[in-house]
């Protein structure tokens, strides 16, 4: 025990015990933390995930800005009565491009990970304008200003490359055509080929919506976070999905 | 458990000396310490169980094979085998028939029950009692717009309504009188009247006069002539107090006006290679439970 008896050295040494302290919690960092990245089962590879439209991508800023992750979690689990209300429980790739994720265990409002194509654009804009309304024992806050608030898209091709840094697979095309790819998202009427092969085909992901969401003229934030919440979790084909046992 | 030391028992130091403080070597309390123990050899144990290890291609299985995703498919398949008999039955057993065998009955009531507060109440509310301003029709009253009989509501929630998704969805669509030119304002503000007066509502009699020959000779086709409406087209009843867009005088002229065409999903559909959103057996449960709720005829 010659060696063990040897401590009083580093307990008389601050500077020594620093360094000797960080190389232990490093070596538990690296055993915890490190495997993520390289392991393939860490995010499974699933068909059809895509980053989200200009449109759905600003629906999302707005859903963040006005604190919807505060009641609404975006995480089913894999538990018999999550999967029977919400569907299949959600995948770490549903939310390899989400900066930051919108997980959460807090749910004073129903889990939102499968939303999308749930209900329809007009039910989304009353229940949003007055929850009460649809929904008496709701105690959601109304958001009807969103009907009102135009949004215009000048920086939507910065929002875009932002994302790129991080590692979103927005493609300089993508970014350059951000402005036109958002405006036509919201006009069924329009050309939007464009805007299907950038997102849905090259990803091999459903058909993009192509609405007008809140059913006036213009682009309003109504417009984007409709859009937002109609895509969540709509995006993976589960018929052609197989759960990876040691999962 | 620790005791003061006492002149008998003087425990050893440490052999430290600050400014002339020394610090008791005392023993760690056993029950602390063969805890600590116990830990650890159950860590140890767990993580040879449980999965755990990440190695180079993944983590350790664990000898126990645990894995949270055939954990939930499995309780899933327990209860999906459990309820199998009566689903079948309950397929297999005429609509109108449902009443009358009590397990059924009771099986459709919570079963029917569970499937509306999931997929139907955001609509028709957790009471079923609906929006009369929104369109989102009351489930409780006898007012019907396509028919209240047990085999009508089973067909209208198994295809829904109006939606592009199901080849048998119930489907009409009345014409947009204002928006499309067919009728001009004051023609519209005199059937409105007339509206009002079939539905017992107050009304302007100079203009009902008129409205009287406006409604017969565009919308009877369909309301019928006293207005009392057409399930067959889901046409409604428009002599009632029940309003599903309200029936104000500035909610009728816009409904005259632009129509409406509310819309209710297929609840048979099934995407390309996945399963129906409901199923046949969940389709007659909600079916049975919405015609139980006190307008089924």
């Amino acid at each position: 025990m010659a060696l063990l008896d040897k401590h009083g050295v580093i307990e008389k040494n601050a500077t020594l015990l620093l360094v000797f302290s960080f190389l232990v919690v490093t070596v538990g960092g690296i055993v915890e933390i490190a495997p993520l990245f390289y392991l393939e089962n860490t995010i499974e590879k699933v068909e059809g995930v895509r980053p989200y439209t200009p449109l759905e991508l600003t629906g999302r800023d707005i859903y963040i800005r006005e604190g919807c992750y505060v009641c609404h979690s975006q995480m089913i689990r894999p538990m018999r009565d999550e999967v029977e209300r919400y569907g299949h429980y959600s995948l770490a790739a549903e939310s390899m491009y989400d900066h930051p994720f919108q997980w959460g265990s807090k749910r004073t409002g129903p889990d939102l990970a499968r939303v999308g194509n749930r209900y329809s654009d007009a039910w989304h804009v009353d229940h949003l304008v007055n929850p009460q309304a649809v929904v008496p024992e709701s105690v959601m806050p109304k958001y009807g200003f969103l009907l009102n608030t135009m949004v215009d898209a000048d920086h939507i091709g910065d929002r875009l490359a932002t994302d790129a840094l991080v590692g979103v697979p927005y493609s300089s095309e993508m970014i350059e055509n951000a402005k036109a790819d958002f405006a036509a998202q919201v006009d069924p009427d329009g050309d939007f080929d464009g805007l299907n092969a950038r997102y849905s085909e090259a990803f091999g992901s459903p058909a993009v919506n192509v609405r007008n969401f809140d059913g006036q003229p213009g682009i309003s934030e109504m417009d984007a976070l409709v859009a937002y919440l109609q895509v969540l979790g709509t995006m993976v084909d589960f018929s052609t999905f197989e759960p990876v046992a040691s999962r | 458990m620790s005791k003061k030391p006492t002149k008998h028992h003087q425990p050893d130091t440490t052999g430290h000396s600050w400014d002339g403080i020394e610090e008791y070597n005392n023993p760690l309390p056993r029950w602390w310490l063969w805890s600590f123990y116990a830990t650890i050899i159950w860590g140890i144990g767990y993580s040879i169980a449980m999965p755990a290890w990440p190695l180079l291609n993944g983590a350790t299985p664990g000898l126990l094979g645990s894995s949270t995703r055939a954990n939930v498919q499995a309780e899933i398949d327990r209860y999906a085998a459990a309820n199998k008999p009566i689903e079948e039955k309950l397929v297999a057993t005429d609509l109108t028939q449902i009443a009358n065998d009590p397990e059924l009955a009771s099986f459709t009531q919570n079963a029917g029950a569970a499937v509306y507060r999931t997929w139907c109440a955001q609509c028709h509310g957790a009471g079923a009692g609906g929006n009369d301003r929104l369109g989102y029709p009351n489930l409780l009253d006898s007012d019907w717009l396509w028919g209240g009989s047990i085999e009508d509501i089973y067909l209208t929630v198994a295809h829904g309504i109006r939606n592009d998704e199901d080849d048998d969805a119930r489907y009409s669509q009345m014409p947009a009188f204002g928006r499309d030119e067919l009728l001009d304002d004051t023609q519209i503000a005199q059937v409105v009247q007339h509206v009002r007066k079939i539905s017992g509502q107050e009304y302007d009699a100079a203009l009902e006069a008129e409205g009287a020959v406006v409604f017969a000779d565009n919308c009877a086709s369909c309301h019928m002539e006293d207005g009392t409406g057409d399930r067959a087209q889901g046409a409604p009843n428009l002599t009632d107090a029940i309003w599903l867009y309200g029936g104000d005088v500035d909610a009728l002229t816009y409904t005259v006006a632009n129509a409406r065409f509310g819309v209710m999903p297929s609840w048979s559909f099934a995407p390309e290679g996945g399963e129906q959103r409901l199923s046949e057996a969940e389709i007659r449960a909600v079916a049975a439970y919405v015609h139980g709720l006190g307008g089924g005829e």
